[in-house]
């Protein structure tokens, strides 16, 4: 299963804060595509945007064709769109075996299954019936992934997959969203790891005051002068952009 | 590790419980069904002999309360010990079963056991009135929501002093039954009994039902659940109708075993704070906490306000009990108590199995 993704022209203000202006972005079926800017350049606010928790002021967001602007959370993850968050966000009092149950549509024989393949498949499964509130920071992040994962979304947003996370775990996220993406399923990156981005992603956009200001191939998007003055030549900050 | 050890780590862990195959604990917790069923058969023995051993009016009268306590805690757990969204307001339902059946009666002239038939209108007066009360109090969040299912308490109090079909301040009296004074409170006790025990079992198949996880979601992130298609309004009003439907229809049944329905007694404030704290005691939404908080806190606190006749001392020794609980074990008895008593079983397992790996 594989599905385009595409906005046109979003717009979002919080306040006096224009947090996307016009904010145009292909993502193409069976990609993975990287989103990279400064903090605060509208990166999660796009996400809010696509994933029906924020709705835009103007444009609209197609997936696979479908117009699905404005549609909420809940119809967004039904018509195949999963994501994760930048903070990391699972359910803690339950156990990591019924994380991945909540999203399963399934029954419940058939959800244990694709349950605890998925937790083989991100590497927690030793884990299972625990509380998932005990694992660790990097293990979170594989367990968000996997709930996403349970009801085998088209498409996949990640933000910040490997913020905080150690790099023996980083490389294990890699290899699995590559295995993921081989099968078909495309996805959409937000991440400031720059060599993660560039080892993993098709194609890379960048966002700068809220619209896409060059997207391409890795390599060239590296070079492009206005990326070095927007983003990779920019101090780095410990602010984190708006959730 | 590389990811065919990881796998086989997982496989390990996944066989361990007594070398059965099979996937882990559902519920987290270690599966001891053996003992937890004699437990509960146990249970349920001492409470069916209870009026034989004891069958003086007065224990027969706190065996009743208890069971009454122990539905309504339960009902209550099964909404706010599940989803998280604390309701002082279940009064409201209660209150709405005792007038149902009290108006019921009088108006429909019904005497002697025929009242009974009136426990199912009751429940879905109780439920029925859970639905606009959820529709309005569901939309907001833990905090508000708690204030306003106070509103509606208060509210519903009012309108019981001052309409006319509830009788306004003196309320409405019931038809007197005609059973003899030895056994009376007996049919009212076994029906309570049986009330309490549906109450938990139907609580335990909600705690594992997949209705029951998605509550538990909504309770640790209500905006995650949405994002993952979980229907939260639909998920928490189930509930909260539910809930309601039960509690209303132990108003009924308590209403016609006290003889009478006022307004303060019906919709008591004491009883919303009573719920709330029996489910904190034992521990919010376990299935076996509020049983625990009823059968522990309903009996001390009648017999505290007849050891001391001042009210005060009571309700004094009470709050220093539930204080105690609460500083010693926060999360209240059952879950600290199986934590303990897993964290004693796995240092006692190390010791006798010097090459186990620890835990990372």
């Amino acid at each position: 299963m594989t599905a385009e993704l595409r906005t046109e022209g979003v717009a979002k203000a919080f306040g006096g804060v224009q947090a996307l202006d016009g904010c145009t972005l292909t993502v193409p079926a069976g990609s993975i595509t990287g989103l990279i800017g400064p903090n605060g350049s509208g990166k999660t606010t796009l996400f809010n945007v696509v994933t029906g928790y924020e709705r835009p002021d103007a444009g609209q967001v197609y997936l696979g064709g479908q117009r699905i602007t404005g549609a909420s959370a809940q119809r967004v993850f039904a018509l195949g769109l999963g994501r994760t968050f930048q903070l990391t966000r699972i359910f803690p009092r339950l156990t990591l075996v019924e994380n991945l149950l909540v999203a399963t549509g399934r029954s419940k024989a058939a959800g244990l299954t694709r349950a605890r393949e998925l937790l083989e498949f991100t590497g927690i499964a030793q884990h299972a019936s625990e509380l998932a509130g005990t694992l660790s920071y990097g293990q979170r992040k594989l367990l968000e992934l996997a709930t996403v994962l349970a009801a085998e979304p088209a498409v996949i947003l990640l933000d910040e997959p490997a913020g905080g996370v150690n790099p023996t775990l980083i490389q294990h996220l890699a290899a699995r969203i590559r295995d993921l993406n081989s099968q078909g399923t495309t996805f959409l990156i937000v991440e400031h790891n720059m060599e993660f981005v560039l080892g993993l992603c098709h194609q890379v956009a960048v966002l700068d005051y809220g619209t896409v200001v060059v997207a391409g191939p890795p390599e060239q998007v590296a070079s492009d002068p206005r990326v070095l003055d927007a983003y990779l030549g920019a101090a780095p900050g410990e602010e984190q952009d708006g959730e | 590790m590389t990811p065919s050890a990881v796998r086989q780590g997982a496989d390990r862990a996944v066989r361990s419980r007594r070398g059965r195959p099979g996937w882990p604990g559902w519920s987290g917790l270690p599966a001891r069904p053996l003992v937890i069923a004699a437990g509960v058969l146990a249970v349920v023995a001492a409470a069916v002999l209870f009026p034989v051993a004891f069958p003086s009016p007065v224990a027969t009268t706190y065996g009743f309360d208890t069971l009454i306590f122990v539905a309504c805690a339960s009902a209550w757990n099964l909404f706010s010990g599940y989803s998280g969204y604390l309701s002082l307001g279940h009064a409201v339902f209660f209150g709405s079963g005792v007038y149902a059946v009290a108006v019921g009666a009088q108006d429909w002239h019904l005497t002697g056991t025929a009242v009974f038939g009136l426990l199912p209108l009751a429940a879905a007066v109780g439920g029925g009135i859970a639905i606009p009360l959820g529709l309005v109090a569901l939309r907001v969040r833990r905090h508000t929501f708690v204030v306003i299912t106070i509103a509606f308490f208060f509210i519903f109090q009012l309108m019981a002093f001052n309409f006319a079909f509830t009788g306004g301040t003196s309320g409405l009296v019931a038809p007197i039954l005609n059973w003899s004074g030895a056994t009376y409170n007996n049919p009212f006790y076994y029906a309570a009994l049986l009330l309490a025990a549906v109450t938990v079992a139907v609580s335990w198949l909600i705690r594992r039902s997949r209705f029951g996880l998605h509550l538990r979601a909504i309770r640790d992130d209500e905006d995650r659940a949405r994002g993952l298609g979980v229907p939260a309004l639909r998920v928490k009003l189930a509930a909260f109708v539910l809930s309601g439907a039960i509690t209303g229809l132990a108003g009924g049944l308590w209403y016609y075993f006290i003889g009478a329905a006022a307004p303060q007694s019906a919709f008591d404030a004491l009883f919303d704070l009573s719920l709330a704290l029996m489910a904190f005691f034992g521990g919010l939404g376990t299935v076996a906490g509020p049983v625990l908080g009823a059968l522990v806190l309903e009996p001390s606190q009648q017999w505290l306000t007849a050891r001391f006749t001042s009210n005060y001392l009571s309700e004094i020794l009470l709050g220093a009990l539930f204080l105690v609980v609460i500083i010693f074990m926060p999360r209240g008895v059952l879950p600290t108590a199986s934590e303990r008593l897993a964290r004693w079983r796995a240092a006692w397992r190390r010791r006798g199995d010097p090459g186990a790996e620890p835990r990372p």
